[in-house]
């Protein structure tokens, strides 16, 4: 039980993360691009065309996706944020500030393909169906928290008070959707505007699972790329950080090397 | 002993609007303004008007109470009151739901009574009026508490709009469910539903909201 | 290969879409490789 205990310790901390976020890198880049290369040349080319759709449906691969993860990423943000509200890990604050761009960035990404699937589809750039408006709201839940953040000056308050909106927005998740669901079903008298997704065979459907991974994987890699960047920049004027950049080329007899094994664990 | 300052403190916020009574009716005009730039925009043609009386009416209201939450906390915070509604042994959370109480009154309950001229001037039915009122009177306590919660939030920060970006995602639900009621009954439906639900959000928001006021205004004041 | 192109008259769409997803995804990529890069300069 120690063990775990020793364990979540050293993960939590900054310094310790540090490399693990470095050496898990490659292993979710590299097979998130293989992944996204094998998923668009089966979605591009080796997938059929869709019956109603035509050719116009294979947006549909890089629009779930990033719908999906814009609503994992939220998750992500939301959980740390108050793991550091609560427990005031640092490293949890780093991760969620890491986490609210690039969701809100998938979350352009999903309003923007569904946009241009809705054209050729329906006739207008923008429909007020359940899921594009839910996702536009989740798109202003974003933005208001790198707002919010960004607008306090206080590093630990913009994280606590983040951290408490976030925890707000991803209580309301949930029921903002149904409720925006109820309103369409309100408004629409006869005609149902949903969006269509194409009956799935399965030489649609793996390539968008497929798909969905990888994005996944994409987004664990530039979250950990991130991260290290939010280390760096909050550690930098700590001595462990220092040894380990300003070592190369110094001989292990350095006061920085020896200053690092005995100091304390002061990046938490 | 707890409960005798409570009352003081509410009779503080109380009397406070009776001293300002221009601040006090500052939401309600503008309730009222707003409601009239809907037919001025849109033009007067009566039908249209009953058509989007409901919802306009209802987004007249939001934006009121939009408008009206930087009374809540801006005010004592520069004066340094707020700091001392920290340090009173009395529980933070009563403190505010007795200051979002008396807020309410100050701003949803006026607007409440003033909501029938501007559901005649958009010609809306009389039957209308009821299920309008009501949902009114359980929307506008879930609008002002979210959005006081927000307001305890970016106390600390530098930006003016940022209130509206955060509050609005989260009055989407008490808008649909506020409004849909009495679409509902416009269209000959029950508005029970509707209702329900928007009273739902009011028991949840309302047993939360103090406390959650309570932690954003630790985070931003201490 | 014309065809491919095309996307059966839909090439505007479904190539921006993909095109929109490449840029979002590439700047998630380097922006951030980029803050680390820089952060690092300032530690030497």
């Amino acid at each position: 039980m120690s063990l775990i205990k020793e364990y979540w310790h050293k993960l939590s901390s900054a310094k310790h993360f540090y490399p693990i976020a470095g050496a898990l890198l490659p292993w979710l880049l590299i097979p998130a691009l293989i992944m996204l290369a094998w998923a668009s040349w089966q979605g591009l080319v080796v997938a059929p065309a869709d019956y109603q759709q035509g050719d116009s449906y294979r947006i549909i691969f890089v629009h779930v996706p990033a719908a999906w993860l814009s609503m994992m990423a939220y998750m992500i943000m939301a959980v740390n944020g108050v793991i550091y509200l609560v427990w005031k890990i640092k490293l949890a604050d780093i991760v969620a500030a890491s986490a609210a761009p690039i969701g809100a960035s998938f979350t352009f990404l999903a309003l923007a393909t569904g946009s241009l699937w809705g054209k050729p589809m329906w006739g207008a750039w923008w429909v007020w169906d359940a899921r594009l408006t839910s996702e536009l709201v989740l798109l202003f839940l974003y933005l208001g928290t790198i707002a919010l953040r960004g607008a306090i000056d206080d590093r630990q308050r913009a994280g606590r008070a983040a951290g408490l909106l976030g925890l707000i927005g991803a209580i309301n998740i949930p029921i903002i959707h149904f409720s925006v669901e109820w309103w369409e079903t309100l408004h629409q008298p006869a005609t149902v505007s949903k969006f269509g997704a194409p009956s799935m065979h399965p030489s649609m459907l793996v390539p968008l699972l497929v798909m969905a991974i990888a994005f996944t994987l994409f987004f664990f890699a530039v979250l950990m790329i991130k991260i290290r960047a939010g280390i760096l920049e909050q550690e930098r004027h700590s001595r462990w950080l220092a040894a380990l950049y300003s070592d190369s080329g110094t001989s292990s007899i350095s006061p920085a090397a020896t200053g690092n094994s005995i100091e304390q664990d002061e990046s938490k | 002993m707890m409960l005798c300052a409570l009352r003081k403190q509410f009779a503080r916020e109380m009397l406070g609007a009776f001293r300002q009574p221009g601040d006090a009716l500052a939401p309600v005009v503008f309730y009222l303004i707003v409601g009239t730039l809907f037919p001025l925009a849109l033009g007067a043609d009566p039908q249209l008007l009953v058509k989007i009386g409901p919802g306009a009416i209802w987004i007249a209201a939001l934006l009121a109470v939009l408008l009206s939450l930087h009374k809540l906390f801006r005010a004592d915070l520069d004066n340094g009151y707020l700091d001392q509604l920290l340090l009173l042994p009395c529980p933070l959370f009563l403190l505010i739901g007795a200051r979002l109480l008396a807020h309410w009154l100050q701003t949803g309950l006026p607007i409440l009574l003033v909501t029938p001229l501007l559901a005649e001037s958009f010609g809306l039915d009389y039957n209308l009026l009821p299920v309008l009122l009501a949902s009114l009177a359980i929307g506008t306590p879930v609008l002002l508490v979210l959005g006081a919660i927000n307001e305890a939030l970016t106390l600390a920060s530098r930006g003016g709009a940022l209130l509206a970006l955060l509050v609005l995602p989260l009055y989407v639900p008490t808008l649909v469910f506020g409004s849909g009621a009495v679409y509902a009954v416009q269209f000959g439906e029950s508005p029970a539903a509707h209702l329900s639900l928007l009273g739902a959000l009011a028991v949840v928001s309302l047993l939360f909201s103090p406390w959650a006021v309570a932690t954003a205004l630790r985070i931003s004041i201490d | 290969m014309s065809n491919f192109f095309a996307m059966g008259g839909y090439a505007t769409y479904v190539w921006s879409a993909w095109g929109l997803t490449a840029v979002v995804m590439g700047l998630n990529l380097l922006l951030p490789l980029r803050q680390c890069r820089k952060l690092r300069k300032e530690l030497e």
